[in-house]
């Protein structure tokens, strides 16, 4: 399968990792990613903070763009904001036509013009629906046994768009996580809120958040996540969240695609493992063996 | 969603912040104060409002004891009170229109919010894409709190660690990628 890839601003740095096991793991199971051409921010939560029209723009260029790459294929999107971003406008541009003009009269400035078009998907949705489990599970090159993994999706790759799975008790990693292996950590914590931007303009509140799910997460080897926000929130308070508790809440913190490529066969130097903030040894030796 | 519901926030811009309010008012109308949205709030313990006496004031139009609650900033757009409202209101966008005001006020209780989301902006207008680390920069100058910076040094640090940012310096003057763009919505937002 061909996808037009969209990686967002923070998969350039602080989720590096992402996408470069995003690629690498996407390659891996034969599917081309032809990143869009010029892209630029989709406006993340700020945008719609300031000015309606402009968080519409700025998420409207990256389509308007891909509408002239011409390819037959749809967005991949890793990051959920992105995602949700991006799917925003064509929801939008279908409620209210006039939405549509308005956004022309901007893009002109920039030479571009988006006719109301292309499909929209979460690296997640592509991963659980475009590729069968059991082909996964034919390409697994190193079993992850043993390996127990809670599957944490966040709000945004499946709220208030997401229609591949159940936005409030999604199960769609489970499937994936089998056929690489690795045992399902059960938890009711997947859909649950990290906190987000709160963790930078209200940090008690998000430390909170961040301080259950690591809680709820005690007896699995990891956590995956499926977006650059609910990673860095995981693994980046780690020792400050257990201080605040009182108990040792260290865990690692994989993105999916970083898991998927471990057991694919792929090098922990090709997935940017040494990038994550939170790797534990006791996972590192677990792979190994 | 249906069309009627969505002009909550499509009619917020453009418009004043008393139009803006008045057509939160008015779209409102139909909440019949169950609380859902409480219930599905993560964030409402934290709040002084509760998302259900929120909608209630803005059902009343009382845009005085709104901007006195930090609750619409206590929203991490997690999205599950829009999912799960019976009424299909759409309250994570509305929930954005009220920041939107409080950003065109530049109301002083929330300038911990609207510079973060502001600081986001600049960069973007600049580069057409966020530098974390000079966006970071830019918001702890416009907080001018001294003491702020060591809030988020632990992680910078971490980060830096890993070469994932690099110490930038924000620009202040000189031309923007997207000047161009930023003034046209600037110019239709006006008329």
């Amino acid at each position: 399968m061909k996808y037009i890839y969209y990686p967002g601003c923070s998969l350039e740095g602080t989720a590096l990792e992402y996408n470069v096991s995003t690629q690498a793991a996407m390659k891996a199971l034969g599917s081309e990613l032809m990143e869009l051409e010029d892209w630029t921010c989709c406006g993340a939560s700020a945008a719609q903070s300031e000015s309606y029209l402009l968080s519409i723009v700025l998420a409207a260029r990256n389509l308007a763009l891909g509408e002239r790459m011409d390819i037959e294929g749809d967005f991949l999107i890793p990051c959920s904001a992105c995602c949700l971003n991006l799917a925003r406008v064509g929801e939008h541009v279908k409620q209210d036509p006039e939405l549509l003009n308005k956004i022309n009269e901007v893009l002109s400035v920039e030479g571009l013009s988006y006719k109301g078009g292309m499909k929209v998907r979460h690296l997640l949705d592509v991963v659980a629906n475009d590729v069968d489990p059991e082909a996964i599970e034919a390409q697994v090159k190193k079993k992850l046994s043993g390996v127990r993994v809670a599957p944490y999706y966040g709000c945004q790759a499946l709220r208030p768009y997401g229609t591949y799975d159940d936005p409030e008790q999604p199960t769609c990693m489970e499937p994936l996580i089998k056929a690489l292996g690795a045992e399902v950590h059960p938890w009711a914590m997947g859909a649950k809120c990290c906190g987000a931007a709160l963790m930078s303009t209200k940090k008690p509140v998000a430390m909170e958040h961040v301080g259950e799910l690591l809680a709820a997460a005690k007896g699995a080897d990891c956590i995956v996540t499926v977006c650059p926000m609910c990673q860095i929130n995981l693994e980046g308070y780690q020792a400050e969240v257990s201080k605040a508790r009182g108990e040792a809440l260290d865990i690692s913190i994989l993105y999916l695609p970083q898991l998927m490529g471990l057991a694919l066969g792929l090098s922990e130097k090709e997935l940017k493992l040494n990038l994550n903030l939170a790797f534990t040894d006791s996972l590192r030796a677990k792979l190994k063996t | 969603m249906s069309a009627q519901q969505l002009d909550v926030t499509s009619q917020a811009y453009g418009s004043t912040a008393s139009e803006v309010m008045a057509s939160i008012q008015e779209k409102i109308q139909t909440c019949m104060q169950c609380g859902t949205c409480t219930g599905s709030c993560p964030n409402a313990f934290a709040m002084d409002l509760t998302p259900r006496q929120l909608w209630r004031l803005a059902q009343l139009g009382q845009k005085d004891e709104i901007f006195k609650s930090k609750t619409f900033f206590l929203c991490s757009a997690c999205y599950f009170c829009t999912l799960r409202c019976p009424r299909g209101l759409p309250l994570t966008e509305t929930i954005d229109a009220l920041k939107r005001i409080a950003a065109a006020e530049d109301i002083d209780m929330y300038k911990s919010s609207t510079r973060f989301y502001g600081s986001f902006m600049h960069t973007v207008r600049r580069y057409g894409r966020v530098k974390e680390m000079e966006f970071m920069n830019r918001y702890l100058l416009s907080m001018k709190n001294p003491l702020l910076p060591f809030s988020f040094a632990s992680l910078g640090m971490k980060l830096m660690g890993k070469g994932k940012v690099s110490f930038e310096v924000p620009k202040f003057f000189g031309k923007g990628r997207f000047d161009a763009m930023f003034r046209k919505v600037e110019e239709l937002e006006a008329k």
